[in-house]
């Protein structure tokens, strides 16, 4: 049987296809070396726009978003990787027990429904209950919607590993804690990374709930380019996103090693 | 082996039950000290079970497991001096071979120094000491199992569960295993509980052996018990081939029995009950000879060369099927399809089943 390759007209879609999602990527980085203050015209190559993220009239709001970005994405994926370690145990290891299709359900449910309804209601159950916008609730917003992202690859590593090695730990004189400690949770580990690399990078670019939680005069980088870009597109939003492309890059290559890594020694 | 000397596992109606299914109907087992002891059966029969609940991975549903005279049923598997090789052995793939044979002392508290000692020693044991900073994942099939099993006897415990160790190593690997298992278990002194749905290898290396069906033991014995005096139509056939007669019981105490053949011969043979009644009598198929004037009449349907020995099919007048086999050293030729043939059971051959 011939594979999808031999197909006629294959390859041209596959060209169209790659261009449509990576051209404006591309266009994006490259003008972001541009000298001139045009964004469509060329000008020479320059590093001036990155000098300008670090430097320039906008630099220390820039530099105070970049800043909540990280710490929330690191706190929130952090949070989140605990919780749905400890779901995934639960779901996996935790046996049958009543409830656990609708468990599973509720765990997944924030990835299928639109992010503006929970953009919407995050921000409705934050004023109900009296909480100032700011900070803490973006935190807070940020922790729950990366739960389900962390919990798929630790629930799929989890899924994997046999109960034997556990039962075998057991055996040999282990507590539960040391099953887990020394055993379970090293085997998981390479999951454990990935749930939490996702997570971070789900934190880091997430814009529209986000911008519904944080409160007036709070900032991360995705609502400070925004609310850049809504005085008009300057070279040194192309800088700024090229910036956050490549940290995005990192961390997903990152995740894959790992769990290549991971994959080969289960 | 002093049999009488002391009980190491005693096992009383233990129960286990799944929801409505019932794994473990009421199973009462006492297994010596230093013995290597079998649990047979097909897949199904409840032997991983027992197994599983002499571990201690499995809740028991009523019953008491009584290791050396200590009630273990309800305790947590770390606090059960018993250790385990599992069928896929569940080696830890993040620790060195000398690693994973030391955890065991380890999580007891023995010292690092005592405890890289005695893995050495057991490894030693298990000719893989040159394997000892390897990765599971590096070493063979055969080597991983031995791995499993030096792990399991580290921590000295007081009976080695194996649950079909051999399974998935190959034929000629798991014929060397066999001798080596036993001669490990005699050198140890351990008592081991081995589980199979193999009778050849539960044949080869048991000092006894349950054969279990149906959550139940059928029969307990020596190999040589179970084969030459199986007590129902499950043991006689499920160990061995035979051959299952309907036959009518004229006379039966205890352990001996007056049957008629079909035909209407009368023999005496040994029996499993004391019923009179049609019962079914196993005949050994390499327990029967064809002579000229024998206690079953018969005409050959089919002849097989097995290479040394013949099969031969046949079936008597009343039209039940029956098969012999001859040694292929024979001077006289092998009878011939459709030929009246008359078949002499030999001492032995036939016993009567209980049911």
């Amino acid at each position: 049987m011939k594979g999808v390759r031999h197909y006629p007209g294959f390859l041209p879609l596959t060209i169209l296809c790659l261009i449509v999602l990576y051209a404006p990527l591309a266009v994006v980085a490259v003008y972001s070396f541009n000298a001139s203050t045009s964004i469509t015209q060329w000008g020479g190559f320059s590093l001036r726009w990155y000098a300008d993220v670090f430097t320039g009239a906008e630099a220390e709001r820039f530099g105070q978003a970049a800043w909540n970005s990280l710490t929330i994405a690191l706190i929130a994926a952090t949070t989140a990787t605990a919780i749905a370690t400890a779901a995934a145990l639960a779901m996996i290891r935790g046996g049958p027990f009543r409830g656990r299709q609708a468990s599973f359900a509720l765990i997944n449910l924030p990835l299928m429904v639109p992010e503006i309804v929970i953009a919407v209601a995050t921000l409705i159950f934050f004023s109900t209950i009296g909480l100032t916008t700011g900070y803490l609730t973006i935190l807070l917003a940020h922790i729950t919607f990366c739960i389900p992202f962390a919990y798929l690859p630790i629930a799929a590593r989890l899924e994997g590993i046999e109960g034997t090695y556990e039962q075998a730990a057991r055996d040999l004189y282990a507590t539960r804690a040391q099953a887990f400690r020394l055993i379970l949770l090293p085997l998981m580990m390479p999951g454990v990374i990935s749930g939490w690399l996702l997570a971070f990078i789900i934190s880091l670019d997430d814009f529209i709930i986000t911008n519904f939680v944080k409160g007036a005069g709070m900032e991360t980088l995705p609502t400070a380019i925004f609310g850049s870009v809504k005085q008009g597109i300057k070279p040194n939003i192309m800088a700024i996103s090229t910036l956050m492309l490549l940290v995005s890059v990192l961390f997903v290559t990152a995740a894959y090693l790992i769990n290549r890594k991971g994959q080969k020694t289960p | 082996m002093n049999r009488q000397m002391s009980t190491a596992v005693d096992i009383r109606d233990a129960v286990k039950t799944y929801g409505q299914v019932t794994a473990l109907q009421g199973v009462s087992l006492n297994i010596a000290d230093n013995e290597f002891f079998t649990l047979l059966g097909p897949s199904g029969c409840g032997k991983t079970t027992l197994l599983r609940l002499i571990a201690g991975f499995e809740e028991i549903t009523a019953g008491q497991i009584l290791l050396f005279g200590q009630d273990i049923a309800r305790l947590e598997p770390n606090h059960r001096p018993v250790n385990t090789v599992f069928q896929n052995y569940a080696l830890f793939p993040h620790m060195s071979v000398l690693d994973n044979v030391a955890f065991g002392l380890k999580m007891k508290g023995v010292d690092l120094p005592s405890r890289q000692k005695r893995a050495g020693q057991v490894l030693e044991m298990v000719h893989l000491s040159q394997f000892a900073d390897r990765l599971p994942a590096q070493l063979s099939g055969g080597q991983q199992q031995r791995v499993a099993l030096a792990r399991a006897l580290a921590p000295e415990p007081k009976v080695l569960l194996l649950d079909e160790p051999l399974s998935a190593l190959d034929l000629k690997l798991r014929q060397a295993m066999r001798v080596e298992l036993k001669q490990l278990q005699e050198d140890t002194g351990i008592t081991f509980i081995f589980v199979t749905h193999d009778q050849e290898e539960a044949l080869t290396m048991s000092d006894r052996i349950a054969v279990m069906s149906n959550g139940t033991v059928q029969q307990i014995g020596t190999a040589r018990d179970i084969y030459e005096a199986p007590v129902n139509r499950f043991v006689a056939d499920f160990i061995g081939e035979t051959n299952l007669l309907q036959v009518d019981v004229e006379a039966n105490s205890e352990d001996i029995a007056i049957v008629i053949l079909p035909g209407g011969h009368r023999i005496t043979c040994p029996s499993a009950s004391s019923k009179t009644g049609k019962h079914h009598l196993s005949i050994r198929p390499e327990r029967v000879t064809i002579a000229d004037t024998g206690n079953l009449s018969a005409t050959v349907d089919r002849v097989v060369y097995l290479g040394t020995d013949l099969q031969v099919i046949a079936h008597l007048d009343d039209s039940q099927t029956v098969t012999i086999r001859l040694q292929n050293a024979a001077r006289t030729a092998p009878p011939a399809l459709g030929q009246r043939i008359s078949l002499q059971l030999e001492e032995g051959a036939a016993r009567l089943l209980a049911d």
